[in-house]
Formats: structure tokens, C-alpha cells, sequence
């Protein structure tokens, strides 16, 4: 465990706690839009809370410290999710929830570097994440930096031929300090990723290509603690890929039964009501 | 019939090639342009960035399988630790480049620019563009510099990127420029596009005591009736056109536009403002959305109103065949060039 405890913020919280706070972040900025990615934020929480609240090194009040582990939002439409994951972490302030969306916000429905602190790159163009995390893994070789780069991409993208460029030449570069996490939770814009563009087995082909793979259960924190310890600790000169199957919706059971979309619609009630259900399993 | 655009229907008869004599109807993907008797300057891209690397640690290269046809390679001999070689896969070549110039480093990303604009062209945009990221894009075979046809002729690259945002684009002259452009560049922070001559480069403009500036178009020659504006190896063209059409009176200008963009539009508004001069654009691209419509858009919002003539590719996809020839064939060889404007001062 090396992150620095948030400046100001609670210390000693669970990761479950995280994970629940992540999730009411995201159901509150979903209330003030009335819309957003919610599926994909409530689906991909743990891995979240597991990422900054056990796995990265970072400084909150410092988002460009040099020292820190950079996290690349590839999906750019999951940014409703980091910025519910950046506000748990102090490094955006929750006075900022109401702005989600908004003009002037610091917070734009899809995620920009250049809006927001913490935000890495510039994602949603799908496809760039985890070749832009190849050079700034490069980078961080060149100058003797230990700090990891973090990517966060979909399944959906394992559809863009620029993505596997970047895995071959994450091995061929010998990118050790590079992990990259998939949420496959099976839907892209028009339906199921697998009726679409189908990669088969996601882990077998990324081992095929030299990586070190683990496949678990991302909304089982502790499957997820042990997939991240063991990226790191990992002791072959390959890039990392953790394949996290994930169930959207997670945590609101009458969204999660829904007819699950890449858009989940949620009526202007029914935000109240995904926050009242949330609040009923408010880990300690 | 499906696809009846056929350049070489079944009634075809080859044609005998003028230039065959002096042996230059190779459509070879390689060759350097012909230097039509100049001195040379040798891979001028790759050495000045050999030079630069000398006191920058942040310079870093980077190509996709094509730096032995970029001059990267001289900067790869020179620096192996400097070079990343990051295979047939431009995509790849651009977003590495971008995450490289995230870390501190100011990457040099090489290809052909056919490569660049049309297959990298969403990651130049998102990843380093819309970032404002130093990275310096560096591409040979600019417009129609190769005879192998549509697939490596980047006809359309400065159109494609004009469009984009945040993005300088320089098409220099001759290897005295691309040295000097090289260093130009890599002292701004700004995300660049430059088109590179490869090899044995003509020094065209050392006898007239260029400076390359960014930003800056020059004036290399005074004269009363034509007023050209020309960027990359099409200067070349222009100054000699402008020597053969003395010959016949017509006495011509030549104001060198290497910045693309942003456009030197002060001084290209004030040159064509002289009065009773026949301005005459000339590039190395498309008619369409390169230098000709960029100078002729920013006249007309200028308010001045001149004649106005454009030498460019037509809005084709061109032959296969030898450079000399299809220089002839689309009206940008200097005979070529001369001919046109003696048709227009008539």
C-alpha cells in the first residue's frame, strides 16, 4: 500500500466504502445532468477504488507531481466514473458534483486532460488509450522514473486495430511499468461487444502476444486487490493486462436487471431512488 | 461495368517515354527529387537533428518502418538509445509519440506523408493536436515527389491538415531550409507537420542568403509582372521559371511561403497589393485546400483583388510513371510552369 492518505480526507476507509462513495459520486453527477454513463461508473467502481485507494501512488494536492502512477482514461465516457473516483481522492473537490456536465464545468461529459486535474490524457477517440500509455511508458524508462502507467480501456476497443499495435509493442518494448485493465462488460453502442466484434477468449489472445494476464471478477474487490498486487509484483519484463468482467449497473439492483444498454436510461425518479437503495448498503 | 474509371483499358498502347534517354523514367518509391544540376546537401533532416540532439536530451526519435527512407536513420546511427523503431503501424507511431511528449520529450515522428494524413490523421488530431503537444511530424514523400502512384502520392496532405487546429505545417524548399526548419521547430513547443526531401537534397536557396524563419514568407526576387508564391520544391520551379520568362519579358517575382500555417498573410497582402503584378501561386499539391486557396481566401478577406492563377495538381488521383514526366504531364515543371504563365500574360 503506497498512496499517500488524501490531504484533508478520511483515512482508514474500506475499499468497499471507496467503491460505495464512487458509485454515489456518480449517481449524484448522473442526477444533475439526468443522464451519463451511469451503467459503465457503477460497473467499473471497484476497480476504481482499487486503483487510487490501494494500488497508485499519488499526491492529491499535487495531480502532476512527477513522482506520481499515471492513470489514462482511454474511455473517455467513463469520465463520470474517474471523476467520482478524483473526488473520493481529493483531488477535485465534491463542491464540484453540481458542475458535472455544465458550462465552464471542470468536469465535461467526456474526459479531457485539458479540463481537468488528474485527468491524463485526452480519451474518446476509442482506440488511443493504451497506445499513448505505450509512449508514456517509454517515457517514464527514459528518465528512470519507477512510477506505473494505468490504462483503463473497454472491451469495445479491443475492436480498433490501434489497439493491438500497442499491445505488440508494449512486449516488444518491454514495457514492464505498463497495466493495463479491460472492463468487459459486454455492451458497446449498438449492443453486445461479442455479437459484434467478437475477440473469443480476450486473455488467451493477450497472453498470446507475451503479456501477463489475469482474469477476475472486477466487482469482487478482493479478486481485484489481488489482480493489481500481483501486476505490480510481477517479476518478467512484460506489460500487465488485468481483464476485469464487470456487471453494469452494479450496486442498483432495479437498473441492473434493466435491459441493459451501453446508454442506460434512467427516469428523473428514479436517480432518487438508485441513491435511497445505495444508501440502504452504505458499507461502515 | 463496376469501376469503369479504368486508366488502361484493354485498348492500351504504350507510349514511348520522352525522358527514357536520360534515364530517369524509374517510378522507383525512393529516389530523390532531381537535383537538375545543383549542389546537394546530404540528408539534411537527419543531421540536423543529430545536431540538435547534441545539447537537448528531450530530442527523441521515433518511425514506423521508415526511417532508412526519412533520413531518421543517420539520427538512429548516430543516437540507437534515442531511436524508437516502432514498426508498420502509424497509429502506434503517432499515440507513442504523443505519450512520449506527455513525459517531457520532444518526439520527431517520421513516415510517409501519405501514411500520416490519411491513416494517423484521428490520432494527430486527438492525441496531440487537441493537446497542443510537442510533437514534430516529419514526412517524405510530399505531394507528387514519387511516381508509385496514388497510394504513396500525398496530393491532399495539406488540405487534410489545415483543417486541424493548433497544427503548424511547413513544406521547405530545398535541404538548406529542411536544416534550418529542423532546428526552427524544435525550439516552439507547438505540434507540428513538416514535409521532408530525403536523401540528396538540392541547395537551391544558399545563394540568396536564406534565413528560414517560422511564420515568414520571403521575397527571393523582385520583378514588375508576375508575382509567384510558392512553398516547398516548387520555389525551385518558380526561381527558374522566373529566369526563362525573363528571356521572354515577362519579369517575375518570388515571394517563398514555407509556412503554410499559420500563413504570412501581412506580407502576402502587401506583395500582391503591388499593383499591375499577375500573382501566381505554385505548389507541390492539390489545387484544392493547399497554399493556392490559402493565399487566394486570405486576399479576398484582405479586400485585395487581384488576378489570381493557381499551378497545382489537378483534383485527380495521378499516374503511375516517371517523376520528369508527370511533372510535364500536371504542369509543374518549370517548362511547364512557364508555359502556363505565358498562355495567362498574353
Amino acid at each position: 500500500m503506497t498512496q499517500l492518505p488524501a490531504q484533508g480526507r478520511r483515512d482508514n476507509v474500506s475499499l468497499r466504502r471507496r467503491a460505495w462513495d464512487i458509485r454515489r459520486n456518480s449517481l449524484l453527477m448522473g442526477e444533475v445532468q439526468g443522464q451519463g454513463y451511469i451503467g459503465q461508473a457503477l460497473g467499473i467502481a471497484d476497480v476504481l477504488a482499487v486503483s487510487y485507494f490501494h494500488a497508485m501512488t499519488y499526491r492529491a494536492e499535487d495531480p502532476e507531481w512527477e513522482g506520481r502512477d499515471r492513470f489514462c482514461l482511454s474511455i473517455g465516457h467513463y469520465a463520470i466514473a474517474l471523476y467520482a473516483a478524483l473526488i473520493e481522492a481529493g483531488i477535485l473537490p465534491d463542491s464540484e458534483i453540481e458542475t458535472y456536465g455544465m458550462d465552464d464545468s471542470r468536469m465535461p461529459m467526456s474526459g479531457m486532460a485539458s479540463y481537468t486535474p488528474g485527468m491524463e490524457i485526452t480519451g474518446g477517440s476509442l482506440g488511443q488509450g493504451l497506445g499513448i500509455a505505450v509512449g508514456m511508458a517509454m517515457g517514464l524508462k527514459r528518465k528512470s522514473n519507477p512510477a506505473f502507467v494505468y490504462n483503463l480501456m473497454s472491451d469495445g476497443e479491443l475492436g480498433e486495430g490501434s489497439t493491438w499495435e500497442a499491445v505488440m509493442s508494449a512486449v516488444q518494448h518491454k514495457l514492464d511499468n505498463l497495466i493495463t485493465i479491460v472492463d468487459f462488460n459486454d455492451q458497446q453502442a449498438d449492443g453486445k461487444t461479442t455479437d459484434a466484434l467478437c475477440v473469443g477468449d480476450i486473455g488467451s489472445k493477450w497472453a498470446a502476444f507475451g503479456w501477463f494476464v489475469q482474469t477476475v471478477d472486477g466487482n469482487y474487490i478482493d479478486a481485484v486487490v489481488a489482480a493489481f498486487d500481483a501486476a505490480r509484483n510481477h517479476a518478467g519484463p512484460q506489460p500487465r493486462a488485468i481483464i476485469c468482467n464487470t456487471k453494469m449497473c452494479k450496486g442498483v439492483p432495479f437498473l441492473e436487471t434493466r435491459e441493459i444498454t451501453h446508454f442506460v436510461r434512467v427516469e428523473a425518479d428514479e436517480w432518487a431512488a438508485a441513491l435511497d437503495h445505495l444508501e440502504t448498503e452504505k458499507p461502515a | 461495368m463496376i469501376g469503369a474509371h479504368s486508366r488502361r483499358s484493354s485498348k492500351y498502347t504504350p507510349r514511348k517515354a520522352q525522358a527514357q534517354t536520360d534515364g530517369l523514367t524509374t517510378s522507383a518509391m525512393i529516389a530523390s527529387l532531381d537535383a537538375e544540376g545543383r549542389d546537394t546537401i546530404t540528408a539534411p533532416f537527419g543531421n540536423a537533428l543529430i545536431e540538435l540532439a547534441k545539447t537537448r536530451d528531450d530530442i527523441v526519435g521515433l518511425s514506423a518502418d521508415l526511417a532508412k527512407y526519412t533520413d531518421m536513420h543517420v539520427f538512429a546511427n548516430a543516437y540507437p538509445d534515442r531511436f524508437y523503431q516502432m514498426g508498420m503501424a502509424e497509429q502506434l507511431l503517432i499515440s507513442a509519440a504523443a505519450g512520449l511528449a506527455r513525459e517531457g520529450f520532444t518526439p520527431f515522428a517520421t513516415t510517409y506523408a501519405v501514411f500520416a494524413a490519411r491513416r494517423a490523421y484521428d490520432f494527430i488530431c486527438m492525441a496531440i493536436a487537441e493537446e497542443n503537444l510537442p510533437v514534430k511530424i516529419v514526412c517524405a514523400l510530399p505531394g507528387l515527389t514519387t511516381g508509385y502512384g496514388p497510394s504513396h502520392q500525398a496530393t491532399e496532405d495539406i488540405a487534410i491538415f489545415r483543417g486541424m487546429p493548433n497544427l503548424t505545417i511547413i513544406d521547405p524548399c530545398d535541404g538548406v531550409e529542411i536544416e534550418q526548419a529542423t532546428h526552427a521547430i524544435a525550439a516552439t513547443p507547438d505540434p507540428t507537420y513538416m514535409r521532408l526531401l530525403r536523401g540528396k537534397v538540392p541547395n537551391v536557396l544558399g545563394e540568396y542568403g536564406y534565413k528560414f524563419e517560422l511564420g515568414k514568407a520571403k521575397v527571393l526576387r523582385g520583378g514588375n509582372d508576375v508575382l509567384f508564391i510558392s512553398s516547398g520544391f516548387m520555389t525551385m520551379r518558380t526561381l527558374d521559371a522566373a529566369t526563362a520568362l525573363q528571356k521572354d519579358g515577362i519579369d517575375c517575382a518570388v515571394l517563398h511561403c514555407p509556412t503554410i500555417k499559420p500563413l504570412d498573410i501581412e506580407t502576402i497582402a502587401t506583395e500582391a497589393a503591388k499593383t499591375g503584378r499577375l500573382v501566381v501561386t505554385a505548389e507541390n499539391h492539390s489545387v484544392v485546400g493547399g497554399l493556392g486557396e490559402a493565399v487566394g481566401a486570405a486576399l479576398m478577406r484582405r479586400g485585395v483583388f487581384v488576378p489570381f492563377r493557381q499551378i497545382g495538381l489537378p483534383d485527380e488521383f495521378l499516374d503511375a510513371g516517371a517523376l520528369p514526366t508527370l511533372h510535364d504531364q500536371y504542369g509543374i515543371s518549370v517548362s511547364a510552369i512557364t508555359a502556363q504563365v505565358k498562355t495567362w500574360m498574353k
